[in-house]
C-alpha cells in the first residue's frame, strides 16, 4: 500500500482533470469537424468506438516519444538509443540514423546474459548451425529436439522440481495452462496485481475468478473461508478445486511474495499454489534458484511452478514445473505444446548454458560473482536512493525498484531529462498502474560497475531535483541517523 | 297501585332518556363548536370544507403508516465460524489432474539434426514429412549467416516488450519489409504465431459485437474469440452456403445497430483440414453484408499465388480489401514469431491494446533477422514456388488411392491431409488406427508422418487423420517412398 501526500494527490486529480477537458475540448471540435466532412465508412461501425480510445488519442500520444524507444545494439549495461524526430506533435514518430550511447536502466537484464556472452555464445551459434533457427513443427509432431529433452532436464533440475515443459512464450504459457488445469466448477483466487497474462489465462478457462488484496495472506484465509463455506455461485455446490496464483516479485511494486504464508494457508485449506516466477527465477536467491530457495519454502510445497526466460536468462520462453503426472497431462492436453511451434533451437541452448554458468558447471565461477553482485547492486542503489530522498519502492534483495512520480506531468519530465544525459530508464501510468500511481521503474543488472551506478545515481539525483520527486527528507550526508523514514507496507 | 309504579317507571326511563339525549346534545353541540371553527368554515375552490375532512385526513394518514411498514421477514442469520470451520474441514478437493491412461504416456519421435526434409530419428535418417518447411529454408546458407550475425551483434533474447527498450531496429526493419512484400501500409510484429490471433481479435471486438466465423479454426482463434466475449455464430466448414445463410440471419437480427462491429473470421488454409477458403466469395458476401474480414495466412503466406504473396494474390483480390490479415512465420518463413498487418488505423491501434504486444517480450531480434532474410530470398528465387507445387500435385497423385485413406485437403493446398474413408466411429479409436500407421511408416519404411492430435480443450470437431507437410526441398524420390510406404502400411493396419 503506498501512502500519498495530501497536496500530492490533489495536485494529481487537478491535471488530470485539466488534460481530460482539454482532450473533451478537442474530440468534440474533430466531431464538429468530421460531421463538416463525409465519412468515408459506408456503413461499417467505426472500428473503434468513442471513449474507448480517448486515453490513447488525448494523453498517452502527447508523451509517446517516452516508450517504444528503439536500440540499435544489444540491451546490455550501455547500449545505442536510436533518436527519432516528429513532424506532427509527436503522432507519429521517425527514426534518425543518429544514436546516442546510454547506460541502460529499463531492460530485463539481471544476470547479465543479454549480450554476447564468453560461454554462451558460442555454443548457440553451434547450435543454430546444427538445427537451424527453427523447427517449424509442433512438440507432438516433429519439433522436438534433443535440445528440448536436454533443456527439459535441466530446468527441472535448477527448479527442484521433478519434471518440466518449456514452451516458446511466457504469456502463452499462463494463456494456454490454465484453461487446462481448471474449468467451470472450480474456482481461481488470484492476487490483485497479478500480470495480464495471468487474468487471461483465469479468464480463458472459464472459472469463477476472485481476487485478494495485494500480498495480504490473512485477506486470503477470510476469502478461503468465505467461499469454501459458500460453495459455487448460485447452486451452492462444492467447488471442484481451488487454485491460488500469486507471482514470486511483482514488477510494478519490486515487492516479494509472503510464501511462506500463503503456502500454509492454502495447504490448510486445501487449496493448489500456483506461483509465476517470471521475474525472480535467476536474480533472487542464494544460488538463484528464485523465491522458494530465499524465503526458505520447501519447493514439493508448491504445487505448479512457472517461470519465464526473458528476464535473467537472456533468452526467451517459459517452462511449468511440476510432479512428472502434471507434466506428462499437460503435454498431452495444453494446446501451446500440441499447436505451437516449438521453442527455437538457438534460445534452447542460451538457456542451457546459461543454467550451467550459473550452477558452476561451465568449470568457472562466474555464477556466483553475478548472482552476488546483483544482490550487492541493488542494495547498494535501493539504500543510496532512499537516502537522497525518493520514495521507493519494494523489498531488499529485489533487482526491481519503482520511484514514485504521481504527477503526470513529471513522467514525460522525467523521462526526457533523463535521456539528455545518457540515462535511459522506464516510467509507467494508467493503465499498467493505477491512475494516481504514476511511477518510473529502474532494473538494476549485474553487468553494471560501480561507476555505472554512481553516475546514474548522480544523473537521478540533479533531475529529481529539477522535476521535484523527492517526497521524503534528504538524510544529511555526514550523520547516519534515520529520519522518521516511514514508508510502504 | 300498579298503576303508580308503572308511571313511576316510566318517569325514571324518560328521565333517563333525557339525561342521554342532553349527554349526547352536549356532546354533540361541542364536537360541532369545534368543528365549526373558522378554518372549517373555509371554502376551497368553492367546495365547502365540512369537519368531517378532518376525519378523512386522519384515516388517511393511519393507512399511510400501514402500508410504509415493511413486511416481516424472517432474520438472516450468517454463518458462525465453528460452522465455517467445519465446511472448510470437510470439503475435499478434486485431484489437480485426472489419472493418467494409457495414451497420454506416449513421447513424440526425438529429431537428432535439423528439421528439414531428411533428418535423423533414433540414430535413422527418415524422409521428414512433419515439419511446415514449405520452402526448404531450414539449413539455408543465408539464413544461418544472417543469423549468425544477428546473434554476435544483439545476443539472443532482447530483454524487454516493446514499449520499454525491447523495440530493436531489426523490428522495425522485419515490419518495413513486411508490409512492402505485401503492399499494405504497415505491419505488426508478435513475438510467437500461436499468440498472434489470440492477442489481435480481443482488441477489435468486444462484448456485444458479432463474429461469424467458420467451425474448424484452430486452438488460437477459439481462444480469441472466448476473450473477446463476443457473440460467436459458426458456419459450416468451408461451406459459401452455409455462410451466406449465417449472415442473412445475423443481419435479420441485429437490424438497427449502428454500433457493432461485424467480422467474419476465416483461415486461408485450414490447419485442421487443409482446405481453402474460397477468398472471392467471401469478399462478395462481405461486401453485401457490411462484414469485416479477418484472414489468418499463416499457411498460405509464401505458398500460395505466383510471387508467394498468399490468398490474395491466388485469387487476384486486392489486399486492401481485406481489413486484418495475421500470419505466424514459423511456416514456410522457417522462423519463429508472428505479424498481423492491415490499414495504419488498425496496426496503429494494436500497438497499445493488443495485450500479446505490449504486455509480452518482443521477438528474439535473431529471428527477426531471419525473417527479412527469408523474404528476400523467396522474392529472388520464384523457382521455389514452382517445385513446391510440382511436389504437391506428385504427392496428391501418388497418395490418391490408398484403399481406406482418402485426401480430404484441397489439390493445390501444402498441408495433405488423408482422413479414414470410414470412420469407427469415435475419435479416440480413429486416432489409435491412424497413429499405428504413422509409427509403422516411421520404424519401417523410415517415413517420418504424424497424425493430428486435439487438446481436450479444442471445440473444434473437424475429423483426425495424418497430416503430411510438403516441403519444396523433397525430391521425387522422396515423394515416390513415401507414397508407396504409406499405401502399404494403411493396407495392412486398416485390412485387420
Amino acid at each position: 500500500m503506498i501512502t500519498i501526500p495530501y497536496l500530492t494527490a490533489l495536485t494529481t486529480y487537478f491535471s488530470y482533470g485539466l488534460l481530460f477537458a482539454f482532450g473533451q475540448l478537442r474530440d468534440f471540435f474533430r466531431k464538429i469537424f468530421d460531421w463538416w466532412k463525409a465519412s468515408n465508412l459506408q456503413g461499417y461501425a467505426p472500428i473503434c468506438l468513442g471513449l474507448e480510445d480517448f486515453y490513447i488519442r488525448r494523453l498517452y500520444l502527447r508523451i509517446q516519444d517516452c516508450f517504444g524507444r528503439p536500440i540499435a545494439s544489444a540491451p546490455d549495461a550501455w547500449f545505442d538509443v536510436v533518436e527519432r524526430y516528429s513532424n506532427d506533435n509527436n503522432k507519429t514518430l521517425k527514426r534518425t540514423t543518429k544514436i546516442s550511447r546510454c547506460l541502460n536502466l529499463g531492460s530485463y537484464n539481471y544476470l547479465g546474459f543479454a549480450a554476447a556472452d564468453e560461454y554462451c555464445t558460442p555454443r548457440v551459434i553451434e547450435s543454430l548451425r546444427r538445427f537451424s533457427p527453427s523447427t517449424c513443427s509442433a512438440r507432438v509432431d516433429g519439433g522436438t529436439t534433443t535440445l528440448h529433452t536436454e533443456l527439459e532436464e535441466c530446468v527441472a533440475k535448477f527448479v527442484q522440481k521433478p519434471a518440466a515443459v518449456v514452451f516458446g512464450m511466457g504469456y502463452v504459457t499462463n494463456s494456454a495452462i490454465l484453461p487446462v488445469l481448471i474449468g467451470k466448477g472450480g474456482l481461481i483466487i488470484s492476487d490483485s496485481l497479478n500480470h495480464n497474462s495471468i487474468v487471461n489465462g483465469a479468464r480463458g478457462s472459464g472459472a469463477t475468478v476472485r481476487v485478494f488484496q495485494h500480498n495480504t495472506p490473512s485477506h486470503l484465509e477470510k476469502v478461503l473461508r468465505e467461499h469454501i463455506a459458500e460453495g459455487q455461485p448460485r447452486t451452492h455446490r462444492p467447488w471442484k478445486k481451488i487454485i491460488v496464483i500469486v507471482e514470486g516479485i511483482y514488477s510494478m511494486e519490486g515487492e516479494l511474495c509472503k510464501l511462506p504464508e500463503i503456502v500454509a494457508i492454502c495447504k490448510k485449506y486445501k487449496a493448489y499454489v500456483y506461483l509465476d516466477e517470471a521475474h525472480s527465477i535467476g536474480a533472487v536467491g542464494k544460488s538463484g534458484r528464485g523465491v522458494c530457495e530465499l524465503l526458505g519454502v520447501d519447493t514439493a510445497d508448491v504445487d505448479i511452478m512457472m517461470g519465464t526466460f526473458t528476464k535473467s536468462f537472456g533468452s526467451c520462453g517459459g517452462y511449468i514445473s511440476g510432479s512428472r503426472e502434471l507434466i506428462q497431462y499437460l503435454k498431452y492436453t495444453c494446446p501451446a505444446h500440441l499447436y505451437a511451434t516449438s521453442i527455437s533451437p538457438p534460445a534452447a541452448q542460451q538457456i542451457i548454458s546459461a543454467i550451467k554458468v550459473l550452477l558452476g558447471e561451465d568449470g568457472t565461477s562466474r555464477g556466483a560473482q553475478k548472482l552476488a553482485r546483483i544482490r550487492e547492486n541493488s542494495n547498494f542503489f535501493r539504500s543510496e536512493l532512499q537516502k537522497m530522498g525518493f520514495e521507493v519502492l519494494g523489498d531488499n534483495d529485489s533487482p526491481v525498484m519503482p520511484i514514485m512520480l504521481y504527477n503526470p506531468a513529471k513522467i514525460p519530465a522525467f523521462s526526457r531529462e533523463c535521456l539528455n544525459q545518457n540515462v535511459a530508464v522506464v516510467t509507467v501510468a494508467f493503465p499498467a498502474t493505477p491512475l494516481l500511481l504514476a511511477r518510473a521503474r529502474i532494473c538494476i543488472s549485474a553487468s553494471h560497475t560501480k561507476e555505472d551506478l554512481l553516475q546514474s545515481l548522480e544523473v537521478i539525483s540533479r533531475v529529481g531535483d529539477m522535476v521535484g520527486i523527492k517526497y521524503f527528507p534528504a538524510e544529511p550526508k555526514k550523520q547516519q541517523q534515520e529520519k522518521g523514514m516511514i514508508k510502504v507496507d | 297501585m300498579f298503576e303508580a309504579s308503572l308511571n313511576s317507571q316510566i318517569e325514571i326511563s324518560s328521565a333517563m332518556a333525557s339525561a342521554v339525549l342532553k349527554i349526547v346534545n352536549t356532546t354533540l353541540d361541542w364536537v360541532t363548536f369545534a368543528l365549526d371553527a373558522p378554518s372549517a368554515r373555509a371554502v376551497v375552490f368553492g367546495v365547502q370544507i365540512g369537519g368531517h375532512l378532518f376525519v378523512e385526513v386522519l384515516l388517511l394518514v393511519v393507512i399511510l403508516f400501514l402500508l410504509s411498514q415493511k413486511s416481516y421477514k424472517p432474520p438472516k442469520r450468517p454463518l458462525t465460524k465453528k460452522e465455517i470451520d467445519e465446511l472448510c474441514d470437510e470439503w475435499v478437493p478434486e485431484p489437480l489432474i485426472p489419472p493418467l491412461t494409457e495414451e497420454m504416456q506416449s513421447e513424440p519421435p526425438v529429431l537428432e539434426s535439423a528439421a528439414g526434409p531428411h533428418t535423423v530419428v533414433n540414430g535413422k535418417e527418415v524422409v521428414n514429412f512433419a515439419s511446415a518447411n514449405y520452402l526448404g529454408l531450414i539449413g539455408h546458407e543465408k539464413l544461418l549467416a544472417s543469423c549468425t550475425t544477428a546473434l554476435e551483434k544483439y545476443g539472443v533474447g532482447s530483454c524487454g516488450p516493446r514499449g520499454f527498450y525491447g523495440t530493436i531496429d531489426v523490428h522495425l526493419d522485419c515490419e518495413a519489409r513486411i508490409a512492402k512484400f505485401l503492399g499494405t501500409p504497415d505491419s505488426i510484429l508478435y513475438s510467437y504465431g500461436l499468440s498472434t490471433m489470440f492477442s489481435a481479435i480481443p482488441a477489435f471486438a468486444k462484448r456485444g459485437d458479432i463474429i461469424v466465423v467458420d467451425e474448424g479454426v484452430h486452438w488460437g482463434i477459439q481462444n480469441g474469440l472466448h476473450l473477446s466475449r463476443s457473440t460467436i455464430v459458426y458456419f459450416k466448414h468451408n461451406d459459401m452456403e452455409s455462410l451466406r445463410n449465417t449472415l442473412e440471419k445475423v443481419t435479420a437480427e441485429n437490424e438497427r445497430a449502428k454500433k457493432l462491429r461485424r467480422y467474419i473470421v476465416v483461415e486461408a488454409v485450414y490447419q485442421n483440414s487443409g482446405q481453402i477458403a474460397p477468398l472471392d466469395e467471401i469478399i462478395r458476401l462481405k461486401e453485401e453484408y457490411r462484414f469485416r474480414v479477418l484472414l489468418d495466412e499463416s499457411n498460405s503466406f509464401g505458398v500460395l499465388g505466383s510471387s508467394g504473396r498468399g490468398l490474395t494474390e491466388y485469387y487476384g483480390v486486392p489486399i486492401e480489401k481485406i481489413d486484418i490479415v495475421t500470419a505466424a512465420m514459423g511456416h514456410a518463413l522457417a522462423t519463429e514469431g508472428g505479424f498481423c498487418t492491415g490499414s495504419a488505423r488498425v496496426i496503429d491501434h494494436q500497438r497499445l491494446s493488443s495485450s500479446g504486444y505490449v504486455f509480452s517480450a518482443s521477438l528474439p531480434p535473431y529471428l527477426a533477422s531471419a525473417a527479412i532474410t527469408a523474404i528476400d530470398v523467396l522474392e529472388e528465387n520464384p523457382v521455389l514456388l514452382k517445385k513446391l507445387k510440382e511436389n504437391i500435385a506428385l504427392l496428391w497423385k501418388g497418395l490418391s488411392d490408398i484403399p481406406g485413406l482418402s485426401i480430404a485437403s484441397n489439390v493445390e493446398s501444402p498441408i495433405v491431409f488423408l482422413k479414414l474413408e470410414k470412420s469407427t466411429g469415435s475419435m479416440k479409436n480413429d486416432l489409435i488406427l491412424l497413429e499405428d500407421i504413422a509409427d509403422r511408416a516411421l520404424k519401417e519404411d523410415n517415413i517420418f508422418v504424424v497424425a493430428s492430435k486435439r487438446s481436450t480443450i479444442d471445440k473444434c470437431r473437424l475429423a483426425v487423420g495424418i497430416r503430411l507437410f510438403v516441403s519444396a526441398a523433397h525430391s521425387e524420390s522422396d515423394l515416390r517412398k513415401a507414397s508407396a510406404s504409406l499405401k502399404r502400411v494403411a493396407a495392412l493396419v486398416l485390412r485387420s
